[in-house]
């Protein structure tokens, strides 16, 4: 038989070869929940420097690398990760999936996204961390004006984005072929939906900023001329490829945290999301808007009148989708039977600071007004307000929800009360007043202000908020270790929630589901309960499941291309050559080598059944 | 969906698609085509907004030689023919004929290389080096990315002859060779618009 040959690991070995989206997903949240603490100390360090005016703890180019390994940790290493992380734990469940369509690329898109998040961070020890700000401008990010810390800045993200693409491929494939026998496209959940969506545009979007960063590279490495004025370069060049990659890449973010609010407002509310085909509309119309408003970024280039207004209407009109969103939660709220459990604290708490966010996201987009904004600390307030009050406040709304599904314990509720209210009040004590800092003229990026000009109490209060989320971030870790160290006691179905992943065991199975649900309807899991029955009616006979073989392959391919980085930020062309020729050497083994998988068989899909 | 039903030498017609794997495999590579159309046309545009700028070094109206292209562009788009022959052997079950006309869509690609690599070393010697201006770096960047999918592909398809020879045709192996030959007529496709952007263009416009 072929699974008789087949090795199962255990310990370190389980992990680095493992191919399960269960695993893949706790891979996803260790890694992007690390970067995440580590780009909140630097978050920490940033306010320090301002937390009274003339300081001196970081001064000019320290602080400037504090400030671009903030940024780029954050978006590209702790909030994708974390996004990824959810879609891996959650999309194949709720679809009926007993795996994603690709494991084998699930696992290397893991790998690679962390050899390029460790080789970025390795610049600290190696000569200085990147310093051209997380957007890496060009002239500044060229050879001419930053050393090597953009050389890890280039190729870091490079390989962490082949990652983030194949990751995308993979989870649009998985939803497209892989749903269960009744799960049509309008009877997916809706963070189903997010996943989705947001997985065509990363394929849409990457591509942009791979080819930025080749340019960026080849400027830097082979003394190219993409942006090298003298030669007839342009550099309003890389801010186009990086905008047009950048933009999508906050609707690549926010969507998945919209599909989390769905799921979490619906649940707790008992009710059916309100309005749900104009949800999935509306997610598709921002996945849409999300190509076409790039430019509201450079308004002060110089682009001249009528591309400014092209794109600042363009970016207006996302408000009509994000408004509808925003309705169709309050509605779903409206008349339910709320509970308020520690996640959906988080989900009504992110509906009014997103709204914040989103208004002064309109008052950025006319223009004329973005002149006055431009660079100053109220677009740091206006992101802020989307990126931590809309994708962070969700993210943590998910860890609660599913962490008993992951896990198989529930997280304690008292801990999270504490993390939530910590948190919500020193977010807003942190970032709102700097909506009036920005107004008042202090600009974006520098590392001190003067004292006696108005700036003095507002960044005060901004460190004080800004330690007050730390806080709130260590009272999260205490309850993960808290709950860690108890006995797995969740029920299946703690939260008498509405979707199929639900309906089996917490944790889920390595298998997922034992026996293909057959889905009848919207919130399938839900329509069953209401029938009468206790769990889902399958689809299939009980028999042997299939399951792909672990494989260190990926781990492998990954360090190849983490070797090739340094040979070219190093400029010694040999070591990048072994280094991506044994990436290809894997990809041969792969192709050569059938994998024939394993079977689980009945015999034993039956004794777990019965200690479920 | 099994692959039990199909017992050894009857295979479906379309036995690329008769595994789920195999529909994952071909879906999942269109969607990766999607993306390289994006990158493609990312590197088009910086193309696009750099190849008037030519501060020094010869342009593109002095440099190229629609003689040399146009042999090139025929023997690419004749290498497209030769791949879908190939998957219609795929699809009439012959693994001779889908493994001749893989290597001579191979022979094709080689061919096109070679002349490629002619055509660089022609420039350089008159000047045209790939730090020379704006427009001679996106030149060398877009028509080497392409030239390095190119070669790329002419491995691939070498060695899944080479599997092809080993293994033969299943329901495991045809998925591989249908979406090689996808990718194949990707690379055409990105060709005749470089011809036209880069070339005819760079002659006339």
């Amino acid at each position: 038989m072929a699974h008789a040959h087949v090795k199962r690991y255990s310990g370190i070995m389980d992990w680095l070869t493992t191919v399960d989206h269960k695993k893949i997903a706790i891979l996803y949240f260790t890694a992007g929940g690390f970067f995440f603490l580590l780009g909140g100390l630097e978050a920490l360090l940033i306010r320090l420097q301002l937390m009274y005016p003339d300081q001196h703890l970081f001064v000019g180019d320290t602080y400037n690398q504090i400030l671009t390994m903030h940024g780029t940790t954050m978006i590209f290493l702790a909030a994708m990760p974390l996004l990824f992380g959810f879609m891996n734990a959650v999309v194949p469940l709720q679809i009926g999936a007993r795996d994603v369509a690709f494991p084998f690329v699930n696992s290397l898109g893991f790998w690679l996204f962390f050899a390029g998040g460790v080789l970025m961070n390795t610049s600290w020890f190696l000569g200085g961390a990147p310093d051209a700000g997380w957007t890496g401008y060009a002239p500044l990010s060229t050879d001419a004006y930053t050393g090597r810390g953009t050389d890890f800045y280039v190729l870091g993200l490079q390989i962490a984005g082949i990652g983030t693409l194949i990751g995308g491929i993979n989870f649009l494939v998985t939803i497209v072929n892989m749903r269960a026998p009744g799960m049509t496209f309008m009877r997916m959940p809706l963070f189903t939906w997010t996943s989705f969506i947001t997985s065509t545009i990363i394929l849409f979007a990457f591509p942009a900023i791979t080819v930025g960063l080749v340019e960026l590279m080849f400027d830097r490495i082979f003394n190219g001329n993409f942006f090298e004025v003298s030669k007839g370069g342009n550099v309003v060049l890389w801010q186009h490829l990086f905008w047009i990659f950048g933009h999508p890449e906050v609707y690549i973010l926010i969507l998945p945290a919209f599909g989390i609010i769905s799921e979490v407002v619906s649940t707790f509310s008992k009710k059916r999301l309100f309005g749900y085909s104009s949800m999935v509309f509306a997610t598709i119309l921002i996945g849409f808007l999300s190509f076409m408003v790039w430019a509201h970024h450079m308004f002060t280039v110089g682009m001249g009148p009528v591309a400014n207004a092209i794109f600042g209407i363009a970016t207006m009109t996302i408000a009509v989708p994000t408004g509808v969103k925003i309705f169709n939660w309050l509605f779903t709220l409206w008349g339910g039977q709320i509970r308020f459990t520690t996640a959906n604290l988080w989900a009504i708490g992110f509906i009014p600071t997103f709204v914040i966010g989103g208004m002064t996201g309109v008052m950025l987009a006319v223009p004329p007004a973005d002149y006055q904004y431009h660079d100053s600390y109220f677009v740091i307030a206006h992101f802020h307000y989307v990126i931590v009050g809309g994708l962070i406040f969700s993210v943590f709304a998910g860890l609660y929800y599913w962490w008993p599904k992951m896990f198989g314990r529930l997280l304690n509720e008292g801990l999270g009360k504490l993390h939530f209210w910590t948190f919500f009040i020193g977010f807003h004590l942190c970032f709102f007043p700097q909506h009036f800092l920005g107004l008042m003229g202090m600009p974006r990026r520098y590392f001190t202000f003067m004292p006696g000009e108005g700036l003095d109490e507002g960044n005060f209060l901004s460190t004080i908020g800004a330690l007050l989320m730390g806080v709130g971030t260590i009272v999260l870790l205490v309850n993960i270790v808290a709950t860690s160290v108890k006995k797995p006691h969740a029920a299946a179905d703690p939260w008498d929630a509405r979707t199929l992943e639900w309906s089996i065991p917490s944790p889920a199975p390595e298998y997922n589901f034992k026996q293909t649900p057959l889905v009848r309807g919207l919130d399938a899991f839900w329509k069953e309960k209401m029938a009468g029955n206790k769990e889902m009616t399958p689809a299939e006979p009980l028999g042997p499941i299939h399951m792909p073989s672990p494989s260190i392959l990926p781990f492998i391919m990954s360090i190849g291309l983490f070797i090739a980085g340094y040979g070219f930020m190093y400029r010694t062309f040999v070591v990048s050559i072994i280094g991506i020729g044994i990436t290809l050497i894997c990809m041969l083994l792969r192709s050569v080598f059938d994998d024939h998988g394993f079977h689980i068989e009945v015999e034993e899909l039956q004794d777990k059944g019965a200690k479920a | 969906m099994s692959t039990a039903h199909h017992a050894a030498g009857a295979l479906p017609h379309e036995p690329e698609k008769a595994t789920l794997e195999g529909k994952n495999k071909i879906l999942g590579f269109w969607f990766f085509l999607g993306g390289e159309t994006v990158l493609f046309g990312t590197l088009f545009a910086t193309f696009i907004a750099l190849r008037n700028q030519v501060p020094e070094g010869p342009t593109a109206q002095e440099l190229f030689n629609l003689s040399t292209v146009a042999l090139s562009t025929f023997i690419l788009l004749t290498s497209s023919l030769t791949s879908v022959l190939a998957t219609m052997a795929l699809h009439r079950h012959k693994l001779n004929a889908l493994l001749g006309w893989m290597a001579v869509t191979v022979l094709f690609g080689l061919a096109f290389l070679g002349l490629e690599i002619y055509e660089f070393t022609e420039y350089v010697s008159e000047g045209h080096t790939f730090t020379s201006s704006a427009f001679s770096t996106s030149f060398y960047t877009l028509v080497g990315f392409h030239g390095g999918h190119v070669l790329f592909g002419v491995i691939w398809i070498t060695l899944l002859i080479l599997q092809g020879m080993k293994k033969g045709l299943t329901v495991v192996t045809a998925p591989k060779f249908y979406v090689a030959g996808l990718y194949w007529h990707f690379i055409d496709v990105v060709w005749v618009f470089i011809f036209t952007v880069v070339y005819l263009m760079g002659k006339v416009g």
